[in-house]
């Protein structure tokens, strides 16, 4: 069958993932019968991931501005102001499906395209984060997979050159089928250097830089090359293959050539490729785009235009560059070693044009592919509130239960993950792995941005509300368990299938949390991802809406870390605690149940325990802060006295209070209690001495005394014996 | 003292050994492109970390036939300082300035944490400023990192006092946990720990520092 030739059936139409309305859309928007070309450009930017059909109308509860938003959802990533002429440029994507299908490409392209989002706005990336989800450790395929994942991060990350500096990663059997790899990138650049992705300047040129453009990645790829060429090799791999030195030439040559005033607009390709990049600069700037196919590099012979329309291959930016400066442009790629082909022009005509061997191959309106887009409000059921458990039991032996706890999956040190990650590259992390937030500074000033990627998914399964408000909390309380101010987030929002009104009630109730808790907190979202469909054989995943925020240290002399820094200090749990084990790591670990409701998170409290922590940590009160989270205020000591050598001893508490998960809290240690207590009842925060660090052990009055060595081994043998063993 | 970094397309640790040399010197060093074929004249030259052309093939090995490796050499042989870190150090043994190889690390993975080292020799331009048997904490961040030579080779490192650092914890499988060699004229130090990477305290400790003071001592 032949390019010409190719009939749009409804089963093409079928595998393009179209309903029959959204194909009488596509009709109607065309006044025609589209060609295949046509039809694949319409799928991909009509997919529920270039369109957001089934999550627009939710996404908008979200707060986006603040004073210090300079740009919010909506471009490559979202822009902040950190003052002093610079500016933070952050986001985290979703490289899920690929990931479980080949973990080291599916991670390390997660890892670049997030990247390219980054510097394609000018920023130069100083910062990589990510936050993963795996299944049971025990599933056959999860060693494969978390090994895969992690090697492929630090494969493309350390070869760039951008130190990855922190993240997260949970266990749930509900990830068994649907692992979860959310990367995210930090970046700074000058105000008044940042760079937007509308195209203007009719007659403008078109450039195409970077990578050559390959068969692989391509949607639907099995349908149409096995149409298009009908010959053995036609079954391209869907999942893309990352090339990070390429990226780093790309992000060298990118960041040289916006020192100059030569760019006019500039996208990175990355999903749907050159379609959305072309689609969505023209579209922005109110203006039309006409490409020579011919002149796109092209990395085999005998490609077809829907073949490189919608190739998603690897290291590709598109850019509207100024008339007469297309030669200072190229030498500036041709010194890096990378493409660089002049493939089009802007016109006045507001459709896309594409011509190939002399012909038109695709002429469509630009307005109808965003006005006429899809846009669902797709029925969905509220998740039922849970009842308060009833009294729940003691461990049998708490010094047996603490230790297994801190040797769980979700609790266990992570250690053998971060130590593959190139953490201090660039010279400037200054907090490194291990730590409620890592701090990265501002080249040569005295700034440093706090970063931290956060959310608890059984608790987001339990009561989507309160997971969300607890997700975008604890993002706000981690950032500011280190002493800097958090500015804004970005959310990857990983979720199952939209057309199940249950999966769709998760999802508006985690939203509607998360919008709860960014207004109260003055905490916008400025950037984002939605991930849907993530389940296997009908079951979901645990609803998460990973966090990734971002904060400011004015001057990072001044900020916290979690060790404890001497013995005979005094340990203050700051914010009210009531013992709440619903959903918490005792319940799932010790006891074996994954029931009750979250811990509801007072959002006052929490803004009014922050901020006093905060100053707290100007004044120079604290010497070590660390938030309670997972396993509670006795886990929270555990990492405390582990980081530095040094024990603890507190005084009798119930299990509930030990292992409670009650949210807004955190343990700050002291040589001055009552300048915290008194700076604390100022502030109308509940604060209260619990006991003193020192000696070797981690002590509670009358119920447990156990060895740091203990805690610790059994900490640091979960990964090393999950990956080794 | 006039430094130059030379800058592969894939050097990452380029501006963080400019940065370190800057802060202990005084003075910016001058950077050079990989495709340049001569060198100014000048006292020290920095073989900086990274993925030099992207080290898909054997790490260094395409960088070893690069232009500007070959004014490096004629240099080097004139005399003039070689310092070469991690990507550096692989290069360096590609093009021949410092015996043996660097292999894929033991663990077969990449491996980025605090070392301990031990200062075998003290009496080198490059580590006057330590005192022999010292232990000294440095980070690596290396998946090549695994030093291999001949036993003979070895034997004559070892008696002609070549081995400049030991690992104390050796992570990456070296033979005789080797960390850092220098050639036999003493102006090439091979090696794989990042002192770049250690000279504040807010980046964790100031262990890297006296080796970059070395340097300047002898050539101020």
């Amino acid at each position: 069958m032949t390019f010409k030739s190719f009939e749009i059936t409804p089963q093409v139409i079928d595998e393009h993932g179209f309903t029959p309305e959204e194909y009488e859309r596509v009709l109607k928007a065309l006044g025609r019968t589209p060609n295949i070309t046509e039809l694949g450009i319409f799928s991909v930017m009509w997919s529920e991931h270039c369109s957001y059909k089934s999550s627009r109308i939710h996404l908008k509860k979200l707060p986006t501005n603040a004073p210090w938003v300079i740009c919010g959802p909506g471009e490559n990533a979202g822009v902040i102001d950190i003052g002093d002429g610079w500016a933070a440029i952050f986001k985290m994507e979703s490289h899920n499906h690929p990931s479980y299908i080949e973990p080291y490409q599916g991670a390390a392209t997660g890892v670049g395209g997030i990247l390219r989002d980054v510097f394609t706005m000018g920023a130069r990336p100083i910062a990589n984060m990510n936050a993963l989800r795996f299944g049971d450790v025990d599933h056959p395929k999860m060693r494969h997979l978390i090994a895969g994942v992690v090697s492929g991060i630090g494969g493309y990350g350390n070869c760039v050159g951008v130190p990855t500096v922190g993240g997260e990663v949970n266990f749930h059997s509900s990830y068994n089928g649907n692992i979860l790899v959310n990367a995210m990138t930090v970046g700074l650049a000058r105000t008044d250097k940042i760079f937007y992705s509308a195209a203007a300047g009719i007659g403008n040129p078109v450039v195409y830089v970077g990578s050559k453009t390959g068969r692989d990645g391509i949607h639907g790829a099995t349908m149409a090359s096995a149409a298009f060429t009908e010959d053995s090799d036609a079954k391209r791999p869907t999942v893309q293959v990352g090339d990070p030195f390429t990226e780093k030439l790309l992000i060298e040559a990118c960041l040289e050539l916006m020192a100059s005033d030569a760019i006019v607009a500039i996208q990175d390709m990355g999903a749907a490729g050159l379609t959305s990049s072309s689609v969505e600069m023209a579209s922005k700037g109110g203006v039309g785009i006409e490409l020579d196919l011919d002149q796109v590099p092209c990395r085999e012979s005998g490609m077809v235009p829907y073949e490189m329309m919608l190739s998603e291959s690897q290291e590709r930016m598109l850019m509207i560059l100024k008339p007469g400066r297309e030669d200072f442009a190229r030498t500036i790629f041709h010194k890096w070693g990378l493409d660089f082909a002049i493939i089009g022009h802007i016109t006045d005509t507001e459709c896309l044009v594409l011509k190939f061997g002399g012909k038109t191959v695709c002429d469509i309106p630009l307005a109808p592919i965003g006005d006429d887009a899809p846009l669902y409000n797709r029925p969905y059921v509220a998740t039922p509130k849970r009842e308060p458990l009833e009294i729940i039991e003691e461990p049998n032996d708490y010094g047996q239960a603490l230790v297994k706890l801190m040797g769980s999956p979700d609790m266990a040190s992570r250690r053998w993950i971060w130590e593959q990650y190139d953490h201090m590259v660039m010279a400037d992390t200054i907090a490194r792995p291990g730590g409620d937030a890592a701090i990265v500074r501002v080249h040569g000033t005295q700034k440093a941005l706090a970063m931290s990627t956060d959310c608890t998914p059984r608790y987001c399964f339990a009561d989507p509300y309160e997971g969300g408000k607890q997700a975008v909390a604890e993002v706000w309380r981690n950032i500011t368990a280190v002493g800097a101010l958090p500015l804004a987030i970005t959310d990857c929002m990983n979720f199952g299938n939209p057309q199940r009104p249950d999966i769709m009630g998760q999802f508006v109730g985690c939203i509607e949390g998360m919008a709860a808790a960014c207004t109260a907190l003055d905490f916008p979202v400025v950037s984002g991802n939605v991930s849907l469909y993530n389940e296997t054989n009908g079951t979901g995943i645990l609803p998460t809406p990973a966090i990734g925020g971002v904060g400011l240290l004015e001057n990072y002399s001044i900020m916290a870390t979690l060790p404890f820094k001497a013995a005979a200090e005094s340990i203050i749990l700051i914010g009210e605690t009531n013992g709440h084990l619903g959903q918490s790591l005792y319940l799932r670990e010790i006891l074996g149940r994954e029931d009750g409701p979250p811990p509801p998170v007072d959002l006052v409290a929490e803004r009014r325990n922050g901020d006093c922590v905060r100053e707290l940590i100007k004044n120079k009160y604290v010497s070590a802060v660390h938030d309670v989270s997972d396993g509670g205020l006795i886990a929270a000591l555990c990492d405390m006295a582990m980081a530095s050598g040094i024990g603890c001893s507190i005084d009798q508490f119930l299990h509930t209070v030990l292992f409670g998960e009650d949210q807004a809290r955190y343990i700050v240690t002291t040589s001055k209690p009552e300048a915290v207590l008194n700076s604390a009842e100022v502030a109308g925060v509940v604060a209260a001495v619990i006991g003193t660090t020192g000696g070797n052990t981690i002590k509670v009055e009358k119920v447990l005394n156990v060895s740091l060595v203990d805690i610790k081994a059994s900490h640091n043998a979960f990964f090393p014996k999950l990956m080794n063993g | 003292m006039k430094a130059a970094v030379i800058v592969f397309p894939g050097s990452n640790c380029d501006r963080d050994m400019a940065a370190a040399l800057e802060k202990v010197t005084g003075v910016k060093p001058m950077m050079v492109w990989h495709q340049d074929t001569e060198l100014p004249d000048i006292d020290l030259i920095a073989l900086p970390g990274g993925f030099s052309y992207g080290d898909y093939l054997r790490s260094g090995a395409m960088a070893a036939q690069s232009s500007i490796m070959r004014a490096v050499k004629l240099k080097a042989d004139a005399g003039v300082r070689v310092l070469a870190v991690c990507n550096g150090f692989q290069i360096a043994t590609e093009v021949g300035l410092l015996p043996g190889a660097l292999m894929r690390n033991a663990g077969l993975k990449f491996v980025c944490r605090d070392v301990g080292l031990r200062v075998e020799n003290a009496r080198t331009g490059f580590t006057s400023g330590y005192t022999k048997n010292q232990t000294i904490s440095i980070p690596v961040a290396h998946h090549d990192g695994n030093y291999f030579a001949d036993a003979a080779t070895l034997d004559a490192l070892e008696h002609s006092g070549q081995v400049v650092f030991r690992y104390t914890d050796n992570p990456n499988g070296s033979a005789r946990d080797i960390a850092g060699i220098i050639n036999a004229a003493g102006n090439v130090l091979g090696m794989m720990p990042h002192p770049e990477r250690l000279i504040e305290p807010e980046l964790g400790g100031i262990d890297g520092l006296p080796l970059f003071e070395s340097l300047l001592g002898k050539l101020h």
